[in-house]
C-alpha cells in the first residue's frame, strides 16, 4: 500500500508538468485553432529564465581584503555579489537562495510578451493555412529557439537548485498512518504539485468567473458570432496566447530544480505533452489536466520493478501505448468535444 | 519512352545524368584550392548521403506529397531497415543483396502494421500516431530490445558472428558478389581529383530506379487516386470507394523506400544505432521534403541534396575561414560580419536549418520547385509583355 502511494506521488509532479503544458497547448488550440509545436520551447524558455535570473543575481564585484591572504600569500580577493552589498549579506543571500521562485516574477511578463510577439508576428499569418503548415512552421521555430538556447547557455544541463528550505524530503506516509520513512517525498516536488494546482485553478477561474474569460469562451464556441457582436475577439485571443505562453513558462521555471534544464528539454516535453493533449481530447481544458496527471501517474507505475518484470520495457513506452489505444478506441480523447478534429 | 511521357522522360534523363556524373559535377573547384576545400561536394561519403536520403525523401513524398498525410515518424523505417541489413551481414555474409532485400521486406512489414493502425486517423492525429510509434521503436531499441539492437553501442559485425555463407577469401567489407563497396577509382586531371566509388554507384543506381518508380506511381491511376484522396477524402468515400487500401498501399510503399535507404546506409557502413530513429531524424526528412517541394517529382531529390550539402558545408566553415573571405574589408567590418555570422556556422548548423525551414514554410510553401517556377514565370511574363507591348494591355 505504501509503495502504491509512493508511485502516485511520484507521478504527480511529472503529471503536473504535463498538465500545465497541455493546458497551454489546449488553450491555444481551442482559441486560435493552431497546433503549436513550439510550446515545449516556451516551457524551455521559462526554465532558462530561472537560469538567467540565477546568473544575474550572482553578478559580483571583487574587493581585496588586506587582512587575509590566500594560499599563495597574496591578499585575498573576495567576491561579493551585488545583491549582498545592496540588501545586506543575509537578505542578499536569501534572495540568491530563492532565485527559482523569484524567477516567476520575471517569467510572467517575459513569456507573456514573447507569446504576444509570436502570435502577432508569426502565428497570425497561419490561421488560414492548413494544420500541416502550422505544425511545420512552429516546429521550425522550436528548432531555432532550442539552438539559440544552446548557443547562449551551452549544451550541458545547468544546475538550478531550489531554496535551501525545500531541499529535504517530507514523510508523507507518517501523516497517513504508515510507518515512518516508508513514503518519503522530496519537498520541492510537493511544492511543484501545489503550485501547478494553483495555476490550473487560476486559469479555470479566470475563464469561468471573469467577463473577459466569458468572452473568450464564447469566442471558442463561435468566433464569428462574437466578432459580429462588435467584440474584438482577435485581441482577446492574442492575450490568451500570451497567457498560455506564461503558463508554460511558469511550469518551466518551477521544474528546473527537479530536472536541470538543457536545450533539448523543450522537445522532450513537447512530444509527451502532445500525446497528453490527444489523450485528454483536443480542445478540452479539463481533459488536458486530467490526462496530464493520469499519464504522469501511469508512467510512474510502469517504472515499478514489479511491473517491469512482468512486461519488460513497459516504462519506456506506456505513454505512447496508451495514446495509441485511446486514439483507436475513442478518437476524440477522454473528454474531447464531439466533432472537434475527430477524424 | 520507358512508359514516360516526353517531359517526364527528360526529367528522368536529367536525374540519371546528375546522379551518374555527380563525382565530376560536384567538384567544380580544384581539389586543393581554398574554394575546393570548402565547397566541393564530390567525395563519396557525402554523395552517398545525397542519393540515399534522396531515396528516403522520394518515398516520403509518395505518402505526404500525394495523400497529404504528414508522417512524423518516418525515420523508424529507416532505422528498422538498417538493423535488418546489419543482421544479414552478421548472420549470412557481407554480400549486400540479402541485406538490402531483407531491409526492404522488414520495413515493409513494419509499415503494414504501423500504417494499419495509424491510418485509421487523419490530419494531426495521424502525425502524432506515427510520431508515437517512432518514439516507441526508439525507446524500445534502447531498452528491452538491446539483445537485437545492441543498445547504445550500436549494432555492428563482430569477428565471432556466424556469417554462415562467408567463404574463405571473401571481402570483410560489404560487397556485391565480390565487388567491394568501398573500392574507388581515382582520376586526376590538372588540379582536379575525381573519386568514383563503387558504393556510391550502387546507391545511385538504386536512387535512379526509385525515382523511375516514383514517376510511374505519380502518373498511374493509383497515383491519381491518392491525389483524389488528398483533395477530398470524404467525397471519395461517398462515391462508394474504400480509400483505406489505397492509403495503406501508399504508406507501405513509402515505408519500403525508407527501408531501402536504411539498408543502403548499412551497406555503405555496416553499423547502425537507434539514433537513426529519433524524432529529430524524422523531422529532418520532413524538412527535406518541404524544402525541395512537396508533391513534385524532383523536389525531394533537390531537398535532400541541398540539406545534406548545406549541413556538410556550413558545419565545416569556421571563423578563420570567414576571416580569410572578408580579408579585403576594413578590420572592424570584418570582425563585425564574422561576429554576426558566427552563431550560424560550425556547430550552429541546426540554427541555420531551422531558420531556413521557417523561411521556406512561410514564404515558399511549395519549396524550391515553386521558387524556381516563380522565377521562371517572372522571366516568361517579361518576355511576353515585351512581345505584347503595343498590343492591348490586360484590364487590371
Amino acid at each position: 500500500m505504501d509503495a502504491f502511494l509512493l508511485q502516485i506521488l511520484n507521478g504527480l509532479d511529472k503529471g503536473a508538468a504535463y498538465a500545465l503544458i497541455a493546458l497551454g497547448l489546449t488553450l491555444i488550440f481551442g482559441t486560435l485553432g493552431v497546433v503549436n509545436f513550439a510550446h515545449g520551447a516556451l516551457f524551455m524558455i521559462g526554465a532558462f529564465c530561472a537560469v538567467t535570473l540565477q546568473r544575474i543575481l550572482s553578478f559580483s564585484f571583487t574587493t581585496i581584503d588586506e587582512t587575509r591572504t590566500d594560499f599563495l600569500g597574496n591578499p585575498l580577493k573576495v567576491q561579493t555579489p551585488y545583491v549582498e552589498s545592496w540588501f545586506g549579506p543575509e537578505l542578499g543571500a536569501a534572495i540568491q537562495d530563492w532565485s527559482v521562485p523569484l524567477a516567476i516574477l520575471m517569467v510572467i511578463p517575459v513569456m507573456f510578451l514573447f507569446g504576444w510577439i509570436m502570435e502577432r508576428g508569426l502565428i497570425k499569418h497561419f490561421y488560414t493555412r492548413p494544420h500541416a503548415d502550422q505544425i511545420l512552421v512552429t516546429f521550425g521555430l522550436a528548432i531555432v529557439i532550442g539552438e539559440l538556447i544552446k548557443y547562449f547557455f551551452g549544451a550541458n544541463p545547468i544546475q538550478t537548485p531550489a531554496p535551501q528550505m525545500f531541499l529535504g524530503t517530507i514523510d508523507v506516509g507518517s501523516w497517513l498512518g504508515f510507518d515512518r520513512g516508508a513514503v518519503a517525498y522530496p519537498m520541492w516536488r510537493l511544492v511543484y504539485f501545489m503550485f501547478s494546482l494553483l495555476i490550473i485553478a487560476a486559469v479555470f477561474a479566470f475563464l469561468q468567473f471573469t467577463t473577459f474569460g466569458m468572452v473568450v469562451r464564447a469566442g471558442m464556441a463561435d468566433r464569428e458570432t462574437v466578432g459580429l457582436l462588435g467584440i474584438d475577439i482577435d485581441k482577446r485571443f492574442t492575450f490568451m496566447f500570451g497567457l498560455a505562453a506564461a503558463v508554460a513558462g511558469m511550469a518551466g521555471v518551477m521544474y528546473t530544480p527537479i530536472l536541470s534544464p538543457h536545450y533539448n528539454i523543450g522537445m522532450d516535453f513537447l512530444v509527451l505533452s502532445f500525446v497528453v493533449v490527444v489523450v485528454g481530447g483536443m480542445g478540452s481544458l479539463p481533459g488536458a489536466v486530467l490526462a496530464g496527471f493520469l499519464l504522469g501517474i501511469l508512467q510512474s507505475f510502469a517504472s515499478m520493478n514489479e511491473v517491469k518484470a512482468l512486461i519488460p520495457g513497459i516504462d519506456q513506452i506506456i505513454i505512447y501505448l496508451i495514446a495509441i489505444i485511446i486514439l483507436l478506441t475513442r478518437p476524440r480523447g477522454l473528454m474531447g468535444r464531439k466533432g472537434v478534429m475527430e477524424n | 519512352m520507358l512508359g514516360l511521357n516526353k517531359s517526364d522522360f527528360k526529367l528522368f534523363l536529367i536525374v540519371c545524368l546528375l546522379a551518374l556524373a555527380a563525382p565530376i559535377l560536384l567538384n567544380p573547384f580544384p581539389t586543393d584550392s581554398a574554394l575546393g576545400q570548402s565547397f566541393n561536394a564530390g567525395y563519396p561519403a557525402l554523395m552517398q548521403r545525397f542519393v540515399i536520403f534522396g531515396i528516403l525523401v522520394i518515398g516520403f513524398n509518395i505518402l505526404f506529397g500525394l495523400t497529404g498525410y504528414l508522417s512524423f515518424g518516418h525515420a523508424a523505417f529507416l532505422g528498422v531497415g538498417s538493423y535488418a541489413a546489419v543482421w544479414m551481414f552478421k548472420l549470412l555474409s557481407y554480400n549486400v543483396v540479402p541485406a538490402i532485400l531483407l531491409s526492404v521486406v522488414v520495413a515493409g512489414v513494419f509499415s503494414v502494421v504501423i500504417g494499419y493502425v495509424s491510418l485509421r486517423r487523419s490530419g494531426i492525429y495521424f502525425s502524432i500516431l506515427t510520431l508515437a510509434f517512432a518514439q516507441m521503436s526508439y525507446q524500445l531499441a534502447y531498452s528491452v530490445l538491446t539483445p537485437i539492437t545492441n543498445g547504445e553501442t550500436g549494432l555492428q559485425v563482430y569477428n565471432n558472428d556466424p556469417q554462415i555463407l562467408m567463404r574463405a577469401g571473401d571481402p570483410t567489407v560489404p560487397h556485391l558478389f565480390g565487388w567491394r563497396m568501398n573500392d574507388k577509382t581515382e582520376l586526376s586531371m590538372g588540379g582536379w581529383n575525381f573519386v568514383f566509388e563503387n558504393g556510391y554507384y550502387l546507391a545511385a543506381i538504386f536512387m535512379i530506379i526509385s525515382f523511375y518508380l516514383a514517376i510511374r506511381i505519380f502518373r498511374s491511376p493509383f497515383g491519381m487516386m491518392l491525389r483524389a484522396i488528398k483533395s477530398n477524402q470524404t467525397r471519395m468515400s461517398y462515391t462508394g470507394l474504400n480509400t483505406k487500401p489505397y492509403m495503406l498501399a501508399a504508406f507501405v510503399i513509402s515505408g519500403m523506400y525508407a527501408g531501402l535507404a536504411g539498408g543502403l546506409l548499412a551497406a555503405m557502413d555496416p553499423l547502425t544505432g537507434a539514433e537513426r530513429m529519433f524524432w529529430t531524424a524524422s523531422g529532418e526528412i520532413v524538412v527535406m521534403a518541404i524544402l525541395g517541394g512537396v508533391g513534385t517529382l524532383i523536389g525531394p531529390v533537390l531537398g535532400a541534396g541541398l540539406i545534406k550539402y548545406l549541413e556538410n558545408i556550413v558545419s565545416k566553415i569556421n571563423d578563420s575561414i570567414l576571416h580569410s573571405w572578408f580579408a579585403f574589408m576594413p578590420d572592424w567590418l570584418d570582425n563585425l560580419l564574422v561576429g554576426i555570422i558566427h552563431p550560424f556556422i560550425g556547430k550552429g548548423w541546426h540554427l541555420t536549418l531551422g531558420l531556413l525551414f521557417m523561411a521556406v514554410v512561410i514564404f515558399l510553401p511549395g519549396g524550391l520547385v515553386q521558387g524556381g517556377q516563380k522565377i521562371g514565370a517572372l522571366f516568361n511574363r517579361k518576355k511576353k509583355s515585351d512581345a505584347a507591348d503595343g498590343a492591348t494591355k490586360p484590364a487590371e
